[in-house]
């Protein structure tokens, strides 16, 4: 049998920050209690009309412009109709066949549309397993009702679990450098579902999909895309056939348990909602909406690898947090000749590592470091002024204190020890002082030099240059 | 007292105004004939204690009886449906609080088909409204309870809905005049949703002037209804006298032989008016205004579907049965809670929008509903309006049609036409004819089409016609007869 690969697709629901719902004037909120914003228009009363958030509109074509996606200049909502107690008027506002977001791409995946809709009340099951099988009561809480979406649809691009993660780690950051959502997966900001199936190396037709649902973080996307793989190419291996229908993801058991086959599926009845008039986004709107965009992550970590010779992690790592990015590029612009890669690996390394010191994760931007200190500062390292540990050493200073490198240098006495002479003389005296080690290194085992590397910085207060000392070490011992 | 009901509301504003009579004691009077209701056609008196909302401060115009389908705040609103039983709304509809604003009480709630479902009121949970000409007759329908009560002097004008006919065909059935404006005119806020592309809401009255004077209240963009636009340049009251350089288009096609032939020959006789009066008679063609029933009967259903989806029994009205189980809560709730017509139209409008019949059916409706309003535009490149007898026939006999339901529908077909072309249209008293069979003479109406936002000339026109007719002066109306009862006590 031909060697099979998955197929992988996303559905992603984005809650938009706005102050208000899609439809009606209540305002929009995370943890109050229960059924406190409502109004008789969210709880479906008789008689009452939506009216569409102007501001969902503009954050929608935000997202839009994001992903490249063409913009309808005329979409339309369509009632999407169910009974359930967490949808009061017994159909959703959602779009249906003109999304206001058409084709599009983020990154190597193509985005097949994305479209506006209203979220459903939050349904709580009284009971142990929390769900609704098994549950004695049920209870709905209309905060979240009418909460603006933007859904997401991809392409059926991806490839692997890992992959599907790393495409919606991208994502997420995209929307989020937008300021249109708080994208929490946990808090269900960002819910993100993956159609699976499965194929034949080789085949341009796609196999009998899945929907794999309750995947509340990148970590458990992963685990469950990669469950279902596995489960779809054992049973197409054994001859079985994969059936359509709905999973659910238990993370803790990282089993998938059937929520709906196809028989089962609901039949919404689409049809366009009479009582809103079509979307015409304006000229003005359009535009500002492409003007409003950052530069994205995927623009960004793209510049950097081609532009700036960045290692791709690297890049990603910076683009992944606008202010950081901007730290990077204002402090090379600073540094007269220092080389975007030098300084990119002291800002995603030792500086990271520096605000990280303590019990608080303190920012670039919030430090008292400046983009003009450390690029002289490393530019200090850079021409061997002073040691690369020494290089960490003032760094910390300069975050928690601020001030002039050089002067820091000064101060401490960080000058390195330029006089080989001098280093010579140190090193000897502490290759003689660990005979054990001097030994092991001859012996071949390379390792064995951290220990009189060590005694070297120690005595010289980490003032010599590593590479140095060991070439110093080495020649002392003949090597 | 007589003197004061006998007044049409323009007659007693203008009065009040110029200090010639008092809007308190008008307004009094009218709230003790609601009270004397022997129609049922009032659903809910307000007696003041119970409504501080549904009062107002001063009397400036008069008292309004209001068709039911309208919610008002802490006031019961039923739809004349047994799911809404005890339903107190936690907000009063626009077309209300406009009302309330232009200093109308409204004096109650009015008898309807449930839902807005019908056309002869036979469809209500609380018993059938009896029309005043001949209490063994239907007023119409869906508003029927407003119809019964601006023409049985109850109330001396009234608020109505009309989705394919609901305002139009009542107040031919009752001897008044009935406006269903242009979709879009009035805020649909606060109305409960029958079909929300068709509804829309729309004044009863005694005569035009009245009713010109309820649209310039009603009419205006709501920034809660999306569809709302409101009628540029308002409105104002018509005292237009001739028709002279109008011309009047009769469709070939609605003048068929199912019109009965009493109503025929009022409808000859207002063409001659119409003539008279220095208008041109054209014939029109509207080639697919005869399929207007059976895409009305389309699409009308399947919004209901939708919108009635939410009785649900979860969050108010009506909750039966189910023993802790949803569905059967669901299946138990809607069954007891909605009446046979209402659940005849949900199951039709659900079939409709099913998956794989989508097309044949609610798309085709759709096509159908174009092809009428491009007929109607078609007609309107060469003629100012068109008419059509109102119903096809006199209020018929009450339980007369109730087995019949595509009886029933054949009321709807002069009428529908305009709704699914959202154009406005003015049903107007225009004569007695003889019921098919025998029997009291009953009051004829007479339709007339205006293109959308046509609304001023189409009441310009109407208003000429109606003081040509004379139809107040010269026949025996309910609401004369009733002043005059109540007179002769006082």
């Amino acid at each position: 049998m031909a060697e099979l690969e998955a197929v992988i697709g996303l559905e992603i629901h984005v809650q938009l920050a706005t102050r208000t719902k899609m439809f009606c004037g209540c305002e929009l909120s995370f943890g109050d209690e229960p059924n406190v914003h409502t109004c008789p228009i969210c709880l479906a009363h008789p008689g009452v009309l939506p009216t569409v958030n102007e501001q969902a509109i503009r954050y929608a074509l935000q997202i839009g412009a994001a992903l490249n996606c063409e913009i309808a200049p005329r979409s339309i909502f369509h009632r999407k109709n169910y009974f359930y107690p967490d949808s009061p008027k017994a159909y959703q506002i959602s779009q249906y066949d003109i999304p206001i977001c058409g084709a599009g791409r983020l990154g190597e995946v193509r985005i097949h549309r994305a479209h506006l809709e209203e979220d459903a009340a939050k349904m709580i099951h009284v009971g142990e397993s929390g769900r609704i099988h098994g549950s004695g009561a049920s209870l709905v809480d209309f905060n979240r009702g009418g909460t603006p979406l933007v859904e997401i649809v991809t392409e059926p691009d991806l490839r692997g679990a890992a992959e599907a993660a790393q495409w919606a780690r991208l994502l997420r950051e995209t929307v989020r450098q937008l300021g249109v959502s708080d994208v929490n997966m946990e808090e269900g900001s960002l819910r993100v579902d993956a159609n699976v199936s499965v194929r034949p190396v080789g085949s341009e037709e796609l196999g009998t999909k899945t929907e794999l649902k309750n995947m509340n973080s990148f970590r458990f996307l992963q685990r469950g895309v990669e469950a279902e793989i596995e489960r779809q190419k054992a049973l197409v291996e054994a001859g079985g056939t994969v059936e359509q229908e709905t999973l659910h993801f238990d993370p803790a058991s990282g089993s998938l348990t059937s929520l709906r086959s196809k028989e089962e599926a609901h039949d919404y009845r689409y049809f366009p909602e009479p009582d809103l008039v079509p979307l015409a986004p304006t000229e003005a709107m359009l535009r500002e909406a492409r003007e409003s965009l950052p530069e994205l992550p995927a623009a960004r970590i793209e510049r950097y690898v081609s532009e700036l010779d960045l290692a791709d992690d690297v890049a990603a790592t910076l683009a992944a947090d606008p202010a950081t990015a901007e730290f990077f590029e204002r402090t090379t612009a600073a540094g007269e000749g220092l080389e975007a890669r030098t300084v990119a690996n002291w800002v995603t390394g030792e500086l990271a590592a520096a605000l990280r010191q303590g019990d608080e994760e303190t920012s670039a931007a919030d430090s008292k470091l400046t983009p003009e200190t450390l690029a002289s500062l490393i530019a200090m390292v850079a021409e061997k002024k002073i040691s690369h540990g020494s290089g960490k050493t003032v760094l910390a200073t300069l975050v928690a204190e601020g001030g002039d490198p050089a002067a820091i240098v000064d101060r401490e006495g960080l000058v390195q020890i330029s006089d080989s002479g001098e280093l010579e003389g140190i090193v000897a005296a502490a290759v003689a002082a660990n005979p054990a080690a001097a030994e092991q290194i001859k012996a071949g085992n390379g390792k064995a030099i951290g220990a009189i590397v060590g005694a070297v910085m120690k005595e010289t207060k980490g003032r010599a240059d590593g590479g140095e000392v060991n070439r110093l070490i080495r020649e002392q011992l003949g090597l | 007292m007589a003197d004061l009901l006998d007044l049409s509301v323009l007659e007693a504003h203008t009065a009040g105004m110029a200090g010639e009579l008092s809007p308190a004691e008008h307004s009094a009077a009218w709230f003790q004939a609601a009270a004397g209701d022997e129609l049922n056609a009032y659903l809910w008196h307000n007696e003041g204690a119970g409504a501080p909302g549904l009062t107002v401060e001063r009397d400036c115009i008069a008292p309004i009886a209001v068709k039911d389908i309208f919610v008002t705040e802490g006031v019961p609103t039923t739809a004349a449906s047994r799911i809404l039983e005890g339903y107190r709304p936690p907000y009063t509809a626009t077309a209300v609080r406009k009302l309330l604003e232009a200093g109308a009480p409204v004096l109650g709630k009015t008898n309807m088909d449930e839902f807005a479902m019908g056309s002869s009121n036979e469809n209500s949970a609380y018993g059938p409204v009896l029309n005043p000409w001949d209490r063994g007759r239907v007023p119409g329908g869906s508003s029927g309870g407003s119809a019964a009560a601006v023409a049985g002097g109850l109330a001396p004008w009234a608020l109505g809905t009309d989705t394919g006919g609901s305002i139009r065909q009542p107040a031919a059935f009752c001897g008044i005049v009935g406006l269903k404006p242009t979709y879009g005119a009035i805020s649909r806020y606060g109305m409960i949703a029958f079909a929300s592309s068709l509804d829309q809401c729309g004044p009863l009255t005694r005569d035009v002037s009245d009713a010109a004077l309820l649209l310039a209240i009603l009419q205006g963009r709501d920034p809660l209804d999306s569809t709302s636009v409101g009628l540029e340049g308002g409105i104002r009251l018509p005292d237009r006298e001739d028709l002279t350089g109008l011309r009047f288009g009769v469709p070939a096609e609605l003048a068929g032989d199912a019109v009965d032939a009493g109503v025929r020959e009022v409808f000859e006789r207002t063409l001659e008016t119409i003539e008279r009066l220095g208008g041109e008679l054209a014939e029109v063609t509207l080639p697919n205004a005869e399929h207007g029933i059976s895409a009305y009967y389309v699409i009308a259903p399947a919004e209901a579907s939708s919108n009635l989806a939410r009785y649900d029994g979860v969050r108010y009205g009506v909750r039966r049965g189910g023993d802790g189980d949803l569905v059967e809560m669901y299946e138990t709730t809607r069954t007891e809670g909605f009446g046979a017509e209402v659940k005849r139209r949900i199951l039709l409008g659900t079939y409709a929008l099913s998956s794989g019949y989508y097309d044949a059916y609610y798309g085709q409706a759709q096509r159908v509903r174009t092809r009428i309003a491009e007929d109607f535009s078609g007609a309107f490149a060469a003629v100012d309006f068109v008419v059509t007898p109102t119903a096809p026939s006199v209020a018929f006999g009450l339980g007369e049609k109730s087995d019949d339901p595509l009886a029933m529908y054949m009321n709807d077909f002069f009428t529908v036409p305009m709704s699914l072309a959202g154009i406005p249209a003015i049903s107007i008293p225009a004569g007695l004819a003889e019921p098919e069979g025998g029997g009291p003479q009953l009051p004829v109406g007479f339709q007339i089409a205006a293109p959308a936002f046509g609304e001023q000339g189409l009441l310009d026109a109407a208003h000429a016609l109606e003081q040509a007719i004379g139809f107040a002066d010269a026949n025996p109306v309910p609401y004369r007869s009733a002043a005059a009862t109540e007179g002769g006590d006082g």
